[in-house]
């Protein structure tokens, strides 16, 4: 979603993406109608592109409403870690594959490195910190601590994170699910068997408190 | 009482904090997302900072123009870190570094700088040696006893060739730093060696070492990469120096990191083995080669045979390729997973060519290993333990022997040696009149359970509860500890802590003893309570106990300076690992069941932390086996995989069932506390690769064994 209020500072000159796009289309005819249409809704929308300049934006981040002001292209896992401290979610490839900067949005678990912060707007994002906010810590938390799910922990917030999710959509999961759910993040210190027992026991420990 | 104390550990039997499965003291702090890394850090004002690297694998550069970059808004400061005529021998080399307000802004500033070079032919493939000129230097050259005669007599002869490559260390948060440098400086680095950063630093930049306060709660993963403070380091200061103090922050992109902050050398080896009938080795001859880059890819002599050192005939030689690709870093057990590899996948075809069930080939052979630990009847002690766990009698069939279906099971073995030894390590105890306890060492937890270990030998030496153990560790104020490599960390701490406390202990008792009516020479520390030696009702709670200290707090030392076995530490250890996989000859994709890993490491202080290095090290020798290496393309020069979607690493369902057995019994335990980072990290690659060759009938001669390999090994067959 993009943001209705006018960006305070003036775009300057350069190029927004959709111009990038439309840019594209003019020069490429075997890209063809789809480009067309987008340049036409680009057209009748134009007055709503944010940006390259600093645009302001409302993060709804483990419940409470952060507002700040960021480039477009900042990622969501820059402006939780530059922007408002929370630096839980980890950088380590930046480009969707490691699963180290996991974060739930709108209850789904996100590479929070490949969606744009303006972007994550209107949802409610949840962040490890959401996790040991009160005065309890979250059921995962003290099974991957009890399990020894972490060995340099740099990897831990997004796996948490990761096991969230799964266990938000299937609370008794069998080994096999625990393998797919955590599939897309990776732990170089090799604290897999860990993690295994981590999150099956986080889950029996779940159902049993009633908390799905 | 007599001068020094008796520090030496209390039996086995006696222990009520060390040998216990205590969970990690940091656990929360990390699990939570609270822990701070040097690439958490935020500070008033910080700058991000990027490099620009150069694109050519051997060029000369004949300009750099950093004007139009300066003039950009945000832009802070510029580095440039090549000048016209520089020889750059590796892409990825830093050739000019920025810092800006934001990383974005950095980011397109970088791209204003101009950068002209004249590429020039380069070499980045070792692999065929007939292709690398005279990049290839002879390093090292050994022969023993008639090596040519003992063919000649030899019942049976094996050739093999066998490969494995350069691959990285691929820490999850990449080398860099936060340095704020105002009057003083402020440093934030990831690194291993927290004591030794600032040190080394301060003489790059020609400032005082008191100048410098280095500091690191937590770090992600180094594998050996993060020793010194590199290039980055001293250039990130300088950046802040020029923005007038302001701190930046500057940690390599993922593409930089894997290109240039870490790999560990390959090896290649032609291995030529005699043995008789009986299964007897008698002769060994092998020449290798191997890169390290632009460090060059030397062994020194003797590395070849590994283990088996006392083969009566011998033939070594090893040439060292220089290519141009970043030099090589240690990486978690320097060279031992190569020559693991090498041997064990040698002697596994010297077993198939002569019929032999390989657990009896390895262990009637391990009379060659050398009669110090890990010596033949540690390794033939641990051959036999894995093969039960493997359940080798039940699951084990002679190679290729492995039924009509499409889906075949293997089995192999590999072993290892590290010495292990502990390094200089200083500690500094602190007991408070209110009974709190401090202990501070310049170390740092990589991970491994470094923080809890030392407040386990604190508890253990004071009576106390672990948890009542402040541990401060990871900044240079608190005393000097070495680098965390080669397994030296648990020797060093373990040993610094047990001396300190230990003489904090004495001042205490020496403070109670008149209250409690004993000598200091008659007290002990049991329980939270100082009491009379055979008569437990004489005793004063810790808390009272310390009371009587008034204001002054004790403050001893105790110090680790020898990196020799002390009574307290040991070196020499062995492991055994056995690999089950079962491999698809149709898709080639190769399927772990189960890698089992046996090893001693004597006295295990914290066996649930011991645990989870064995499966961790299991896991990125799964890795090394079948999904890592770093490619580089000879057309361009250039990493072709230098992101984490193209280099590999196993993910949760990849890795199998992993066991891990720790041999804790007292003839181990009393030799002493030994480090376990590096055994359990080298033997597992060639029992995969031996498992895969037992599986499919053929030899697949170069890991990773993904599909493709597989496959062409499996058309060699047919």
């Amino acid at each position: 979603m993009i943001s209705k209020k006018k960006p305070e500072a003036p775009p300057k000159a350069g190029v927004s993406r959709r111009g990038f796009i439309r840019g594209v289309g003019l020069g490429s005819g075997a890209l063809g109608a789809g480009i067309l249409e987008h340049t036409a809704e680009a057209q009748t929308q134009a007055a709503k592109v944010a940006g390259p300049g600093p645009a302001p934006i409302t993060l709804e981040v483990n419940g409470k409403p952060f507002k700040l002001n960021v480039e477009p292209r900042v990622t969501l896992l820059d402006a939780l870690r530059d922007h408002l401290n929370h630096t839980g979610a980890k950088r380590a490839c930046d480009r969707g594959s490691c699963g180290s900067c996991t974060v739930l949005l709108g209850g789904k678990a996100v590479y929070a490195c490949n969606i744009l912060a303006i972007e994550a707007q209107g949802k409610p994002i949840q962040t490890i910190e959401g996790l040991s906010a009160g005065a309890q810590v979250h059921p995962l938390i003290d099974a991957f601590v009890e399990n020894d799910g972490l060995q340099c922990g740099f990897c831990t917030p997004g796996m948490v994170m990761a096991s969230k999710a799964l266990l938000e959509r299937n609370p008794n999961p069998t080994l096999e699910d625990v393998h797919a759910g955590l599939a897309g993040n990776y732990c170089r210190c090799g604290s897999y068997m860990g993690i295994r027992k981590a999150v099956l026991a986080a889950s029996k420990q779940m159902k049993g408190a009633g908390r799905a | 009482m007599p001068d020094t104390p008796d520090y030496s550990w209390p039996p086995m039997d006696k222990r009520r904090v060390m040998g216990k499965r205590h969970t990690r003291m940091d656990g929360r702090l990390k699990a939570t997302g609270r822990a701070k890394y040097a690439s958490d850090v935020q500070r008033p004002g910080m700058l991000y900072g990027v490099v620009l690297t150069c694109p050519y694998a051997l060029a000369r550069l004949t300009s750099i123009d950093t004007s139009e970059a300066e003039k950009m808004p945000g832009v802070m400061a510029v580095e440039p870190l090549a000048k016209a005529g520089d020889l750059i021998q590796y892409a990825g080399y830093e050739v000019a570094a920025l810092a800006a307000t934001s990383e974005q802004l950095a980011r397109d500033a970088i791209r204003r700088i101009k950068v002209q070079y004249e590429p020039m032919p380069h070499v980045v493939d070792e692999r065929d040696l007939s292709k690398v000129g005279a990049r290839a230097t002879k390093a090292a050259e050994w022969k023993q006893g008639d090596p040519d005669q003992a063919f000649k007599d030899a019942d049976v002869i094996s050739d093999g060739f066998y490969g494995i490559p350069v691959l990285d260390h691929c820490c999850m948060e990449s080398h860099g730093q936060v340095i704020e440098w105002k009057e003083e400086m402020d440093y934030w680095p990831s690194t291993q060696f927290v004591s030794g950063v600032g040190p080394e630093l301060a003489k790059m930049l020609e400032i005082p070492a008191t100048n410098i306060h280095a500091h690191m709660e937590a770090i992600g993963g180094g594998f050996g990469s993060k020793f010194g403070v590199d290039r980055w380091g001293e250039y990130c200061a300088k950046l802040s120096k020029k923005a007038g103090g302001r701190a930046v922050k500057l940690f390599l992109d993922r593409a930089t990191e894997l290109a240039i902050a870490g790999n560990r050398p390959s090896l290649f080896a032609n291995v030529r083995i005699g043995a008789k009938k009986d299964g007897t080795i008698t002769v060994w001859q092998s020449q290798s080669w191997a890169t390290g880059g632009v460090a060059s890819g030397s062994l020194p002599p003797r590395q070849l045979p590994y283990v088996l050192f006392n083969i009566p005939n011998q033939r070594f030689q090893h040439t060292a390729v220089q290519t141009n690709a970043a030099g090589q870093r240690a990486w978690r057990a320097p060279n031992q997973q190569q020559l693991s590899y090498v041997t064990c996948c040698a002697m596994e075809d010297a077993a198939a060519r002569l019929h032999m069930d390989p657990i009896e080939f390895f262990t009637k052979n391990m009379d060659y290993a050398r009669p110090i630990e890990p010596g033949p009847q540690t390794y033939k002690d641990q051959l036999a333990k894995a093969a039960e766990l493997a359940e080798w009698k039940k699951l084990w069939h002679p190679r290729g022997e492995s039924g009509s279906g499409t889906v075949k099971r293997g089995m192999g073995i590999g072993f290892a040696m590290w010495a292990g030894l502990g390094h200089e390590s200083h500690c500094h105890t602190i007991i408070n009149p209110d009974g709190t306890v401090a202990v501070e060492i310049g170390s740092q937890d990589l991970g491994t359970g470094t923080r809890t270990i030392i407040a386990m030998v604190a508890a253990e030496t004071l009576g106390l509860p672990a948890d009542a153990i402040k541990v401060n560790i990871g900044d240079n104020k608190y005393p000097f500890s070495s680098a965390s490599g080669g397994s030296t960390t648990v020797g060093g701490v373990s040993a610094s802590t047990r001396k300190s406390t230990m003489n904090a202990l004495v001042k205490l008792f020496e403070a109670v003893a008149p209250a409690l009516g004993a000598p200091a020479g008659e007290l002990e520390a049991v329980d939270s309570k100082i009491r009379v030696k055979g008569n437990p009702a004489k005793s004063l709670s810790w808390a009272d106990a310390c009371r009587k200290l008034g204001v002054k707090p004790i403050s001893e030392m105790g110090e680790n300076t020898q990196r020799g076995p002390g009574g307290l530490i040991n070196r020499g250890v062995g492991g055994i690992q056995i690999a089950d996989v079962s491999v698809d000859t149709e898709t080639g994709i190769v399927k772990m069941n189960r890698l089992v890993a046996v090893h001693d490491c004597g006295l295990v202080v914290n066996p649930k932390t011991a645990e989870s290095q064995i499966y961790g090290a299991c896991i990125m020798n799964i890795c090394g086996a079948l999904m890592e290496e770093r490619i580089l393309d000879n057309q361009t020069g250039r990493m072709l995989n230098k992101d984490l979607e193209f280099y590999k690493l196993a993910g949760i369902g990849d890795i199998g069932e992993i066991v891990a057995h720790l041999e804790i019994f007292p003839e181990r335990d009393s030799r002493g506390v030994i480090g376990l980072g590096e055994p359990p990290a080298i033997g597992g690659i060639a029992a995969i690769a031996n498992a895969v060759t037992n599986a499919i009938g053929v030899r697949p001669p170069v890991v990773p064994l993904t599909p493709d390999k597989v496959l062409r090994a499996l058309e060699r067959r047919a």
